[in-house]
């Protein structure tokens, strides 16, 4: 519970209609896109201003009140999940405006709570391009992205969230306005900070405003889509083109339980028979797109592709990637409950991934879906399940634990873009050892003496 | 008022629809009420949470949760665009009347839905009343559109441009038809009418009767045809909407046809997927006979296009061709996957050509009592579609439902535009005049 004294500060400084505390208008707020237990927080503000933003968080802190910040509530590891009892949780979607586009020095200023899709949107009218393309930017929103440093398709060539991120100002826990970064490409003054906020979680500082690098938008696309009868054929193709030094924009993954549902649900006429497929998209200026398309088709065909599609036209591709993009809707229908894991490992690595997961799949009884981005090692294992049936669940949990195990013995990572939220924290020392949670216990506590900001959120309590 | 537990008892039937939504999200990026809110309790992502958790024993009461539940356009974008193909409306509907029978319906509701919709022939009387009363209370606003305001403030008018009732409704003008199929087409349809076609715009009644004589399609229009129930099953009034399905379905029955059709957008899809999924009735009968209706019901474009062979005309090489758009109700296109047909039979007449506007099918934000209850949140959601509307610089715009053309001709009034708003129909029947 929060002291009544304390709501009716919050109610001053950001205005009554956005101070929520009704148990119908908080249970909205106590869960976000994980597989996990809501949980109600005892108040819900939404700051419209940046001067609101700032106090609010000056304000917990001075009273001691675990504060959890939320945009879209899209995270896939708890990280919006407030803290229980007197938490509160902080919304940014009215800090919602596009501050500044910048065309003659590409770079974007934002506030937190734009929607992603909204962004590159307003950016490719004016010829420019906002690559990091997570598979909810319809919805979520910029801070998020940042704080999960999140990928998307076009990770293999255009890199992730972090790359793009040219500086950020966030509000301490005191609620003191942070500079870092800068509007220049290159910026070498004081530490480093936006780095150690990007992918934070809301543990570190608040943002308040983002800068963010803008590229020219490419001119022109061509996709392809190869099918193999084989997982291994499909996964040296992988290993083939990077080899072979070509960067496809994308270069995603399905495998034969995928395909078929995708099938299934839109039928879009996938081989339903086929062991995998690869679906690639080049971009760039026409000639150099064209050249490495025919190079890569060849690539298909000598590694043993039983065909190879390349779209004709905008509409072919659209519906290469309409079949891409409806991966996660068509395992979805397929059961109740769906846990959307990615393990990530070195992209040489794919194939003992890929077959790792079938390997799981049979030895807990499970069924698992495996797509992703294979040019980036990070695959999602979907695990469709039924949440309700306790011990399906209980051979889930210890499933994923498996994942882990795997892809750390691979070389990789836990997660290559859902961030660890609470869903992870616990495996967290597994990845990285107790020197590296240790450091971070303190930076943290320097940082946020009175464990406030999204306290229990990566590298737990 | 009963105890909880019986209520989350109730809700458990609810359980399978619910567990399908994981909580994506995605939701967010359609729902024209959250791109106005921006509350989660208003996206349909937040109502599930909602309800799981009232299933879940988490209220004491369920007076909040049936407050969020009752505040959606019930426009179904959300459901069209879920990845996990959550039935939403179908859930929002049942969790409604399950919500509605626990706590009782509210008094104003009763008394229009039971006092009045319930019975078609009272509903009738008094409307007539209220049409020899309106003209003491508004005045006319906008001759083109045709909408008027209110002269003084008057509660529930507020600032509306509405359009207003007809001095005589379509069943005064055409009580009963029931012709024979002519020679060409060798079809019989019955021809539902429904509220609004009937007390606001007997014209477009008119012209579809037109239409089909002019096709050699046979009519079957039954006298005192009531309301297809709506308003009570949204606001979980069970006892007048199975009142009302059987009222109709009595009345339809009297006669043999091949299609049901009705050139609303919302009577259709009611009669079609929510007759089926959740009339109620003892005798079994009913609910066969409401099965084989609304297998044979057609929005009125389907059956011209699909049926009739309308299709679309070449506009002369002149430019007087009178430029058009069409707005999708979500009642037609998210609810039936009906988009096409009403676009081609605004272009079977070859004077006028077609220009799409800016997300055609965004919900215009009437979304029924919604309008009442939430009269603001409806006319910037509806503002959203003037403008849409407005950048086409059309002069015409055609929707396949009345409820959706008194929201545009109410947002575009408003906006001082001078564009009319009209159903693909009557333009189709204009042009056979011609
Ligand atoms: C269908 C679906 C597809 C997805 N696809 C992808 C994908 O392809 N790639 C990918 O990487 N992720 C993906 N995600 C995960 C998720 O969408 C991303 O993590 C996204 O970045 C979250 O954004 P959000 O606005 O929803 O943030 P939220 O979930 O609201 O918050 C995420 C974290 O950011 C913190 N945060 C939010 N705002 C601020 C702020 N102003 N200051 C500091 N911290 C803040 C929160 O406290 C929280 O810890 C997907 C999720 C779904 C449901
Ligand atoms: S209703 Fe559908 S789109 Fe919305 S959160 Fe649930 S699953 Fe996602
Ligand atoms: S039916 Fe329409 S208004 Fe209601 S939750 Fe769904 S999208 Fe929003």
């Amino acid at each position: 519970m929060i002291r009544k004294s304390l709501l009716k500060e919050f109610r001053e400084k950001v205005g009554s209609e956005n101070v929520f505390t009704d148990k119908a208008d908080l249970f909205t707020y106590a869960y976000d896109a994980a597989v996990l237990d809501p949980v109600l927080p005892a108040a819900a503000l939404r700051p419209v201003t940046s001067e609101a933003l700032s106090h609010v968080v000056r304000l917990c802190n001075e009273n001691r009140i675990p504060l959890t910040v939320r945009g879209a509530g899209t995270n896939l590891s708890g990280g919006t999940i407030p803290f229980p009892d007197d938490g509160v949780v902080v919304l940014t979607n009215t800090l919602n405006r596009i501050l500044e586009i910048n065309e003659a020095d590409m770079y974007a200023v934002v506030q937190p709570g734009v929607v992603t899709a909204k962004l590159a949107a307003a950016v490719e009218a004016k010829g420019l391009f906002y690559p990091p393309d997570p598979g909810s930017q319809d919805v979520s929103t910029l801070a998020g992205n940042v704080a999960e440093n999140a990928g998307g398709l076009r990770g293999l060539k255009y890199g992730i969230t972090r790359d793009y991120v040219m500086g950020i100002q966030f509000f301490d826990v005191n609620g003191e306005l942070v500079k870092t970064g800068s509007r220049t490409v290159k910026c070498a003054t004081g530490y480093n900070l936006g780095g150690l906020m990007i992918g934070s979680e809301g543990t570190l500082g608040i943002f308040n405003e983002i800068i963010l690098k803008l590229i020219p938008f490419p001119a022109s696309q061509k996709a392809m889509v190869a099918v193999f009868d084989k997982l291994d054929k499909a996964s040296e193709t992988v290993a083939g083109i990077i080899a072979s030094r070509i960067v496809p924009a994308t270069l995603e993954f399905m495998d034969n339980f995928t395909i078929r549902a995708v099938e299934d649900f839109s039928h879009v006429g996938l081989p339903t028979d086929a062991a995998a497929l690869l679906l690639i998209e080049f971009d760039g200026h026409p000639a150099p797109v064209v050249e490495d398309a025919e190079k890569v088709e060849s690539l298909c065909r000598k590694n043993g592709a039983t065909s190879v599609r390349v779209a004709k036209d905008a509409s072919e591709r659209d519906s290469v990637w309409a079949a891409r993009r409806s991966a996660l809707s068509a395992l979805a229908n397929l059961k109740p409950t769906l846990v959307l894991e990615d393990a990530t490992v070195p992209r040489s690595k794919i194939p003992d991934m890929v077959r790792a997961m079938q390997n799981i799949a049979e030895e807990y009884n499970i069924s698992i879906g495996t797509f992703g981005h294979a040019g980036d090692g990070n695959l999602h294992p979907t695990i469709l399940t039924d949440r309700r049936d306790k011990t399906e669940w209980e051979r889930v949990e210890s499933a994923i634990a498996a994942i882990f195990d795997r892809a750390l013995e691979l070389g990789g990572t836990l997660s290559g873009e859902h961030g660890t939220g609470i869903a992870k924290s616990a495996f967290l020392e597994k990845e990285t050892g107790m020197a590296a949670i240790n450091y971070s216990k303190r930076v943290k506590g320097a940082l946020d003496p009175n464990n406030i900001l999204n306290p229990g959120k990566v590298i737990g309590d | 008022m009963s105890d909880i537990k019986t209520l989350t008892e109730l809700m458990k039937e609810l359980e399978e629809q619910l567990v399908v939504c994981m909580r994506c999200g995605m939701c967010q990026s359609v729902c024209p009420l959250f791109a106005e809110t921006g509350r989660e309790s208003d996206v349909a992502r937040g109502k599930l949470a909602l309800l799981d958790g009232l299933m879940q024993e988490m209220f004491k009461e369920p007076k909040g949760v049936y407050e969020r539940l009752n505040k959606c356009l019930l426009c179904g974008s959300c459901a069209d665009n879920c990845p996990s193909g959550v039935n939403v409306l179908e859930i929002f509907i049942r969790a409604r009347a399950i919500l509605t029978g626990y706590m009782g319906l509210p008094a104003v509701k009763k008394a229009i839905l039971r006092g009045m919709l319930a019975r078609p022939e009272l509903f009738d009387r008094l409307v007539e009343w209220g049409t020899k009363f309106q003209k003491f209370f508004t005045k006319p606003v906008n001759d083109l559109i045709g909408t008027s305001c209110a002269r003084f403030a008057f509660p529930l008018i507020g600032d509306r441009h509405f359009m207003p009732l007809t001095p005589v409704p379509f069943h005064q003008i055409t009580p009963y038809l029931n012709t024979a199929p002519g020679g060409r087409s060798g079809l019989k349809v019955g021809f539902y009418v429904g509220c609004l076609m009937d007390k606001i715009f007997p014209n477009i009644a008119r012209a579809i009767v037109d239409v089909l004589d002019y096709h050699g399609v046979g009519i079957f229009m039954p006298e005192d045809q009531g309301c297809c129930g709506i308003p009570a099953v949204s606001s979980g009034d069970m006892k007048t909407f199975n009142q009302l399905v059987r009222h109709n379905v009595e009345k339809f029955e009297k006669e043999s046809f091949d299609y049901l059709i009705t050139a609303c957008a919302t009577c259709t899809s009611t009669i079609k997927k929510i007759w089926p999924m959740m009339v109620q009735d003892d005798s079994r009968n009913i609910r066969v006979k409401v099965k084989a209706i609304a297998e044979k019901t057609l929005d009125i474009n389907q059956f011209l296009v699909s049926k009739t062979g309308v299709e679309e005309g070449t506009p002369g090489k002149d430019d007087r061709a009178v430029r058009v758009t069409y707005h999708d109700p979500c009642h037609l296109k998210k609810s039936l996957g009906i988009s096409d047909e009403p676009r081609t039979v605004v272009q079977a007449n070859p004077g006028y050509r077609l220009a799409e506007m800016p997300e055609p099918d965004r919900c215009c934000g009437l979304g029924g009592s919604f309008n009442i209850q939430y009269y603001d949140i409806s006319t910037e959601i509806g503002k959203r579609k003037r403008d849409n509307i407005a950048s086409t610089g059309c002069s015409v715009v055609a929707t396949g439902c009345p409820a959706c053309m008194i929201q545009l001709s109410d947002v575009l009034s408003k906006a001082g535009d001078r564009v009319m708003v009209k159903h693909p129909v009557e333009i189709y029947a204009d042009g056979l005049k011609s």
